[in-house]
């Protein structure tokens, strides 16, 4: 990350997944920054993975897969023990934004999604839409968190937390186009190198509109839990066709309500 | 390392063995990854357990743990016996050509001089044949039978594919492969790093492990160049520091060797411990030195009480008669001879094999005193399992200590560069420094001398301790100090070339000469990667400027060898130094600096040793002059190659030593092989007090392979004992093809991965019902060390295992 954070740019994460050695530094730098407590520990008995899930607590995740075979053989080509650092995609088609009934989602000057916590009211509705499972409700605010992009530090001119910490720069910051840059080159090396199964996750727009948080995958999608591009689209009432039925009902609906209310007041 | 961590981007190939880097050296991996990434190199890792280093290597084998020097030897057999060696390097810059006593034998698995009945060896048989100038003989066409090369090939001709993967039980279509990979790797514009770590120390044969990876670099022409090397990663922040400022008791700072009984004076002294010249065009820089720099020590500590007419304070020094190794201090405790200890910075319940057999010797002392930021296994020991709280009679006193971020001063990365740092944040509490500590007890003994004297109180007495606050030195006085002042002058000596044997000149560690200069604290530099065109001017990765590395700044050992006889460097795209006609630019040399390689008289390359090239063949160390595969104290198999000597003879067997008995099992009773290791989530113990860390992984657990894990029923999440003779921890099981079963000797063996870390304090043991009682890692682990350097077989014993 060379250059000066500037306000009006597109930001995000490239997150490679073939040089993650599941060291969990991003998730411990993630909380340190954001003064996170963390759940309680517990033993969850899957690989080394003690964390679990993206929660109100957990804004960086690191994912083990553990594919190794059973005898002695090569390394599996990357695909043996898989290892992705999660974390929300600030994804360009937002359902958790679309569905906030109070505006308290939105896009940023760094085109990043953030959740302004003054205006949440604790609905849920954006932790049911997020196609990623990255929301959840602190009990103790009563609000939705997730991964804020370290949206105050990019306003001090300073990289988020994670990628900051990550040793092996397999978590990159930078404005979009260099990362995308970035991500094809590095995909060209690793098939170039036989490792043919690498593929790239949200860079371009076939996975909800696109992902400012995208990914260098070593096996497909699905291995990692994620939607593929066939299943990566929004739901029908994102469509303009759905808003205005939507829109249609509700209007209908508030009109019935009032008519009703009235009636019963007047009886 | 003879290298340094930024230096493994300049490698071909990389060979991981007995380290896990990607979870001990998550920052320093990222050199590995660039490796990989700019350069295509590629990564071997030969390890027991499949790890999260294995999982972003090129290629991972299944390795018996302890396995090594099979590995290592079935590859210098291959370059050996297929003609794969740099042959100008190994003819000119080892010690191939030399040839060996005709005394020095090899049969059955017993190099000559052994004694049974002592378990030693007498070594003088394996030494050179000495001509009429005094000299070694040595046969530069490598053809004589006893030299150094013909030896090392037939001893190494047993190594056969077939035999490696008997020991090692890697496949022998997958060592084939690598074996390929490392023979291409002798050619001049290829280079190959080896990195280890604990894992290949800590065994009884750990020296000689880690000298078969040595023995390969040398053949390959790997050692000082850059991108070469063995590179051996380091514990801690500092373990480094510790080791070249003598925290091992056989030495004193700077490797100088700790005086022996019968050395009456200097001259004894140096006579016994200094290398000497075996070669007409060896420099013997060390041996050459070694007295000046002792009588620089001396004058260091003892000031004016140092003078010629005392031998420079010589009688002050201790000669200890006897080992006082980790293990032997608490052996001393178990026999009662011991009377306090004081622990700063180490939990001894923890970290030391057989915990339950250490426990006992710490509830024998009459005091015990732990300096620590937090509690301990060791301040709280009688927590342990067997231990009757009210039986123990040990006052323990619990001093409490600044964490290093609490303090300033320096650490010495696994690449020797010492960095400088800032105090953080201020001391928390009641909190002292270490060394303040240090500073008030040694104040207090000295005025109690002062008030009711004793005996030969004059080692006491006399010792400098010119420091502003005589009871808070500070770090910064103390660095100073290390680096040697010129007495006449009184100013700091620019190197240890300039250190003097009349009592001129002082050093606190002679290694260390030229960190402090009058201009300041060398170490305090930060000219870094914010210019990389200036701060790094061969592109190299040196960058001189930041920090301070021994010896002289120099980033890479012994880099006279980077250079072929003419001194051009193998692979131009690759310098360590090179000679332009005048000097030698590039790395700070390790070489006089205006030396013509050109010139008949010039020094060979290895200038640290008596021999002036690399030692294929050594008598520097005590368990054979060439390493030879031995089985662990306990393994569940004899050894393929000398049944009747199956395990090392000169491994020292404490117990049996002490007259107690042995506690060591047989595969009888504890049929699974164990070996013991740390996770990236953990850093030593400390981390048990850190919330965050332990959310990531909060409770004790053994890995167990999966093909065993169903013969047991055994899921993950169970709770299981895994039991050795020595002692038993009841964890959670994690059940894992990571780890799987190994064909050894024709027979099929499981390994069991053991994580040490928790214990009997800290977060977790405050959440268990049982606090942890059976928690500790090390009580299963065997109280034998290496013949050399007396280091435990952490990693390598025999274990049993049930369901709960």
């Amino acid at each position: 990350m060379a250059s000066a954070i500037k306000p009006g740019e597109s930001y995000g994460f490239f997150t490679d997944t073939s040089i993650c050695i599941g060291c969990k530094a991003c998730e411990v730098a993630c909380k340190e920054w954001n003064q996170l407590e963390g759940n309680d520990p517990k033993f969850l008995a899957d690989s080394f993975d003690n964390t679990g899930q993206l929660d109100d607590q957990n804004w960086r995740h690191v994912k083990f897969i553990d594919n190794v075979p059973d005898q002695s053989v090569d390394a599996g080509n990357g695909k043996a023990w898989l290892m992705m650092s999660d974390v929300c995609k600030h994804c360009k088609h937002a359902s958790c934004m679309d569905v906030c009934p109070t505006g308290a989602i939105i896009r940023t000057e760094f085109n990043s999604v953030f959740i302004q916590q003054d205006a949440c009211n604790g609905c849920r509705n954006c932790i049911a839409a997020c196609p990623y499972s990255v929301i959840a409700i602190n009990p103790k605010t009563g609000t939705a968190h997730k991964c804020t992009l370290c949206y105050d530090r990019l306003q001090d001119g300073l990289q988020p937390a994670c990628a900051k910490a990550c040793p092996t720069q397999s978590i990159q910051f930078g404005p979009l186009a260099e990362l995308q840059q970035a991500a094809d080159v590095r995909l060209a090396a690793l098939h170039s190198q036989g490792v043919t199964q690498a593929e790239l996750y949200g860079r371009d727009d076939k996975v909800y509109g696109g992902l400012n948080a995208f990914f260098l995958l070593m096996d497909k999608p699905e291995a990692y839990g994620l939607p593929n591009a066939d299943n990566a689209g929004l739901p029908s009432r994102n469509d303009l066709g759905g808003y205005i039925a939507a829109l249609i009902t509700a209007v209908l609906g508030t009109i019935a309500g009032i008519v009703a209310f009235r009636r019963r007041g007047t009886s | 390392m003879t290298n340094h961590w930024r230096d493994i981007k300049n490698a071909d190939l990389i060979l991981i063995n007995g380290a896990n880097p990607a979870e001990a050296h998550p920052v320093g991996f990222q050199w590995f990854m660039r490796a990989k990434l700019d350069r295509g190199a590629k990564i071997i890792h030969a390890d027991p357990r499949f790890t999260r280093t294995s999982a972003v290597a090129d290629m991972y084998l299944r390795i018996r743990t302890g396995s090594d020097v099979a590995y290592f030897g079935g590859l210098i057999n291959h370059v050996l016996q297929n003609n794969l060696f740099q042959d100008v390097y190994v003819r000119n810059y080892t010690n191939a050509s030399f040839i060996v006593n005709q005394g020095f034998d090899f049969k059955d698995g017993l190099f000559s001089g052994y004694d049974p009945g002592k378990r030693t060896y007498d070594i003088s048989s394996w030494s050179y044949e000495v001509g009429s100038d005094g000299f070694a003989k040595r046969d530069m066409t490598l053809q004589d039978p006893r030299s150094v090369f013909q030896l090392m090939k037939t001893f190494y001709s047993r190594y056969t594919p077939e035999v490696v993967s008997s020991i090692s039980g890697i496949p022998v279509d997958e060592f084939n492969k690598v074996a390929d990979l490392v023979g291409q790797m002798g050619k001049p514009d290829k280079v190959m790093t080896i990195v280890y770590a604990v894992g290949l120390t800590h065994h009884t044969t750990g020296g000689q492990l880690i000298r078969s990876g040595a023995l390969l670099q040398l053949l390959l022409g790997n050692m000082g160049r850059p991108g070469g090397g063995m590179n051996a990663e380091r514990g801690h922040a500092n373990i480094q520091g510790n080791t070249d400022h003598a925290i091992s008791w056989e030495i004193l700072p700077g490797y100088l060797k700790i005086p022996a009984p019968g050395q009456k004076n200097l001259d004894d002294y140096v006579a016994q411990s200094a290398p000497k010249k075996s070669d007409p065009n060896s420099w013997n820089f060390f041996g050459t030195n070694y007295r000046k720099f002792m009588v620089s020590t001396l004058k260091a500590w003892y000031g004016d009480a140092a003078a010629k007419t005392n031998e420079f304070a010589f009688d002050y020094i201790p000669k200890p008669g006897q080992n006082s190794s980790w293990m032997s201090i608490f052996d001393q405790a178990l026999k009662g001879k011991m009377e306090g200890v004081i622990l700063s910075g180490m939990t001894a319940s923890s970290i030391g094999p057989d915990s339950n057999q250490v426990q006992q010797a710490l509830s024998n002392l009459k005091w015990l005193v732990v300096m620590d930021p937090l509690p301990t296994t060791s301040s709280e020991f009688w927590h342990a399992p067997g231990i009757d709280a009210n039986q123990v009679k040990t006052e323990v006193f619990m001093l409490p200590t600044t964490h290093w971020i609490e303090k300033d001063g320096s650490f010495v990365n696994s690449g020797r560069w010492s960095q400088w740092k800032d105090q953080v944040l201020p001391p928390q509490g009641q909190a002292r420094h270490d060394h303040w500590i240090l500073s008030d007890l040694f104040n207090r003994v000295k005025d109690l001398y002062k008030q009711q004297g004793g005996k030969f109180a004059d080692p006491i007495m006399a010792l400098t301790f010119a420091y502003k606050d005589p009871l808070k030195p500070d770090l910064d006085e103390i660095a100073k100090e290390i680096n040697g002042k010129d007495l006449s002058t009184g100013k700091q000596m620019t190197s240890f070339a300039l250190l003097k044997d009349d009592g001129t000149t002082t050093v606190g560690d002679w290694i260390y000469t030229g960190s402090y200069l009058d201009a300041g604290n060398l170490m305090k530099r930060r000219s870094g990667i914010q210019d990389p065109k200036t701060n790094d001017p061969t592109g190299m990765g040196f960058y001189p400027n930041w920090a301070w590395s021994w010896p002289l700044n120099r980033r890479v050992l012994y880099n006279r060898a980077s250079a072929d006889l003419t001194g051009q460097p193998w692979d131009p795209a690759r310098p360590g130094i090179s000679w332009n006609g005048t000097k030698w630019v590039g790395d700070v040399p390790d070489y006089p600096p205006t030396m013509d390689p050109h010139d008949p008289k010039a020094y060979l390359p290895f200038i640290m040793n008596g021999e002036g090239v690399g030692r294929l063949f050594s008598n520097s160390m005590i368990d054979g002059p060439l390493p030879e595969h031995y089985e662990p104290v306990e393994s569940p198999v004899t050894n393929p190659l000398h049944a009747n000597n199956s395990a090392s003879p000169v491994a020292f067997l404490y117990d049996q030593a002490a007259g107690r008995p042995n506690r060591f099992g047989t595969v009888t009773d504890f049929p699974y092989i164990a070996t013991s290791y740390r996770l990236t989530e953990h850093e030593h113990y400390v981390t048990q007090h850190v919330p965050h860390l332990v959310q990531l992984q909060p409770e004790p657990f053994v890995e167990i392979p999966w093909e065993l894990a169903q013969t047991k029923s055994i899921k993950t999440g169970d709770k299981v004992r895994v039991s050795s003779k020595r002692g038993k921890v009841e964890v959670l099981a994690v059940v894992t093809k990571r780890l799987g079963a190994l064909t050894v000797a024709g027979q099929t063996v499981f390994q069991i991965g053991i994580p040490i870390h928790w214990g009997y304090v800290g977060i977790p043991a405050d959440a268990d019902p049982g606090h942890g009682r059976y928690w500790l890692a090390n009580a299963l682990t065997p109280f034998v060390g290496d013949a050399n350097s007396r280091t435990p077989e952490f990693k390598a014993f025999l274990v049993n295992l049930e369901k709960l």
